[in-house]
């Protein structure tokens, strides 16, 4: 009997077919070398630093504090690094443990293209090949993103299965790796599906928190009271979280995509609406019906349109050590232009869910707090659909 | 001796998959009729999963039509009791993991036996996480089904010494969905079985024309057919029932032969 592998709590473990076993312990093995080796830590450290332009700012939000006339707040600008978002953090890390392990080919899924133009810039840095999958819906809500993909040498595969979205690319992504194993690493872009994945990526992005720490303590001399990120799968908010989750005078705040509304059916708010379960590799939350469908979700951010979240979110909000808050599309419009108006950066309409919340909180905290919000991406490639939401026809 | 282990102690078995509520439960009850009455010695009944990440487009497809009819696990249950006044070969739930852990493991299991199941085949677990469903289906007679892959390797032997029921040999990488070849040496991955369980073995993927059929069953104790049979009912809709019969009779024939 062997025992179950990679788990938060309850969360986590390797719910995938036989076929990929041996796939995900190769990587597991490899991953635990590696992370130990102190050439590829030096390698991927220049590739941050050099490459994608790390360590990203801090920067003080000195408008939007002023404004918001509560908690000061700074704001960690990944949207600063190459290629617009913290997904090249994940990124660079797995396409080198990829091309160690004697990989050719990288295979994504992405949302709102993020995560597959990240992909798709390491496979072009490191000369391998990459398949990107991305639902047929979100082909159309970002085709700059796919057209960047296609110039970096990527294949744009959309899937028209489902929902056509973020879920549905996920799973054609696994199926696809079932298909070819051998020369084939699954860049799998956040904190979820089967072990060693969650683990992974969380690695990756930890680099995000481990730098704010040192960043706020220059600034300030002290920790924050708040850190806050929008999470779908999880990705930057576990990068956010993740150095802070020992200090316990720290609050780390999750923002999900409410959709519509949280009492809608139109909602991707998983732990909001969602309840345990398993599907894409792991247990956790999954927004489903009573019978164990999986929901189809909605979200004006095609980034966090998923009906999941990663298995460790999944238990900083079981053992109450992280909350989790529902920003609905109209919340996250606003602050997206507010911080666009305020502070003059665009931020993904992702992050502009965990800006949402901020603007919440911010004026009920005294001067003396400090909230940090992680940008986890550029907004560009949002304008047209924003716009588009404002009743304004633009095209691209 | 349970029903699954009659059915191979008669010989090479033929293994038809049929998606529950494709496209209604009348057509499906139809369906497995047709088959039993044809030579079928095991059916496996799909439970559709809104995310089916093994499947192929065919059976996708069949998920899909299930579902959009309306079907649910509850009403599958009571299909199962109501044909199984009929139907005697064993009868086996292919689904997805999701669809036992929401219903509750333990509920779904002694309902299953109540209706007259005999096992589950559930392509997201494997060995490592197959205990936590393993240990409430044994409690009811059940027999959880392992895979193995054309990567499992090393796990061969692992596998088959805890296996139940039978064994579920994946014939190719990939997703199921009907294949002109099946490159996999299958031959070895069966002798590699045989040297660690009892527990008869099954090929399955790919296979859609009964010298596939006689090939396979030639080489382990059955074939499974999925997508072929769901392709035909994809064809003739609620009319699909003779159509099955016919085919699962070609098929069941070549298997014979293979036991000359």
């Amino acid at each position: 009997m062997a025992e179950s592998r990679g788990r938060f709590g309850n969360h986590g473990g390797q719910y995938i077919p036989e076929t990929l076993m041996n796939a995900v312990i190769e990587l597991e093995e490899a991953y635990n070398h590696y992370k130990n080796d102190p050439a590829f830590q030096t390698e991927l450290t220049a590739l941050f630093n050099d490459y994608a332009g790390r360590p990203s700012r801090l920067y003080y939000a000195e408008k939007m504090t002023k404004d918001l006339g509560g908690a000061k707040i700074y704001l960690k600008r990944e949207d600063l690094n190459h290629t617009g978002a913290h997904k090249i953090n994940n990124v660079l890390g797995q396409a080198l443990l990829a091309k160690k392990m004697g990989k050719t080919r990288l295979i994504a899924e992405t949302g709102a293209g993020q995560h597959g133009v990240a992909t798709a810039t390491a496979a072009a840095l490191m000369g391998m090949e990459c398949v990107v999958f991305m639902g047929e819906e979100d082909t159309k809500r970002q085709a700059l993103n796919v057209y960047r993909m296609r110039l970096l040498g990527a294949e744009v595969i959309p899937v028209t299965t489902g929902t056509a979205t973020l879920k549905d690319a996920v799973s054609e992504a696994m199926r696809e790796w079932t298909n070819r194993i051998s020369d084939t690493h699954y860049c799998l872009g956040s904190v979820m599906g089967p072990h060693p994945f969650p683990t992974i990526v969380r690695d990756f992005q930890a680099v995000i928190s481990k730098e704010i720490k040192q960043q706020i303590l220059e600034k300030e001399g002290r920790l924050p009271d708040a850190v806050l990120a929008c999470v779908g799968g999880g990705s930057n908010a576990i990068g956010t979280f993740y150095h802070f989750i020992g200090d316990p005078k720290v609050r780390l705040i999750g923002c999900e995509a409410a959709g519509r509304g949280v009492d809608t059916w139109e909602t991707a708010a998983t732990i909001a609406t969602g309840k345990p379960g398993i599907f894409h590799g792991m247990k956790s939350y999954f927004c489903q019906d009573e019978y164990g469908q999986i929901a189809p979700v909605y979200s004006i951010s095609a980034g966090l349109d998923y009906p999941g979240i990663g298995p460790e979110h999944a238990w900083l909000h079981d053992t109450g050590r992280a909350q989790y808050v529902p920003i609905t599309d109209a919340e996250a419009v606003e602050a997206f232009e507010y911080l666009s108006k305020t502070e003059g950066i665009i931020p993904a309409i992702e992050s502009a869910h965990a800006v949402a919340h901020a603007m919440k909180l911010a004026p009920k905290m005294d001067r003396e707090q400090i909230i940090v919000i992680t940008i986890s991406g550029r907004g560009d490639k949002d304008c047209a659909a924003i716009a588009r939401y404002r009743g304004e026809d633009i095209t691209e | 001796m349970s029903r699954i282990k009659e059915a191979f102690a008669k010989g090479k078995a033929f293994i038809p998959f049929i998606t529950c509520g494709d496209p209604d439960l009348e057509t499906t009850a139809a369906v497995v009729r047709a088959a039993q009455e044809n030579g079928a010695d095991l059916i496996e009944l799909g439970i559709p999963f809104s995310d089916p990440t093994a499947e192929g487009p065919v059976i996708q497809g069949a998920n899909i039509r299930a579902l959009s009819g309306g079907v649910t696990t509850d009403q599958i249950f009571a299909f199962v009791r109501e044909i199984r006044r009929d139907v005697t070969v064993p009868l086996v739930f292919m689904t997805y993991a999701n669809v036992v852990f929401s219903y509750g493991i333990e509920r779904f299991a002694k309902t299953c036996a109540e209706v007259g199941i005999d096992g589950l085949i559930l392509p997201d677990v494997p060995f490592e996480e197959k205990e936590e469903f393993a240990q409430v289906l044994r409690r009811y007679d059940l027999d959880l089904v392992s895979l193995i892959a054309p990567t499992s390797e090393n796990r061969v032997a692992m596998i088959a010494r805890e296996a139940s029921g039978f064994l579920y040999i994946v014939s190719s990488l990939g997703v199921t969905g009907v294949r002109s070849e099946i490159t996999t040496d299958i031959g070895s991955m069966v002798r590699l079985v045989k040297e660690n369980t009892d527990v008869p073995c099954a090929v399955g993927f790919g296979i859609s024309t009964p010298e596939q059929a006689k090939k396979m069953a030639g080489l382990s104790d059955g074939a499974i057919v999925g997508s072929a049979i769901i392709k035909i009912i994809e064809k003739y809709g609620k009319d699909a029932a003779p159509y099955v019969g016919s085919y699962v009779k070609s098929m069941k024939d070549a298997i014979l032969e293979a036991e000359l």
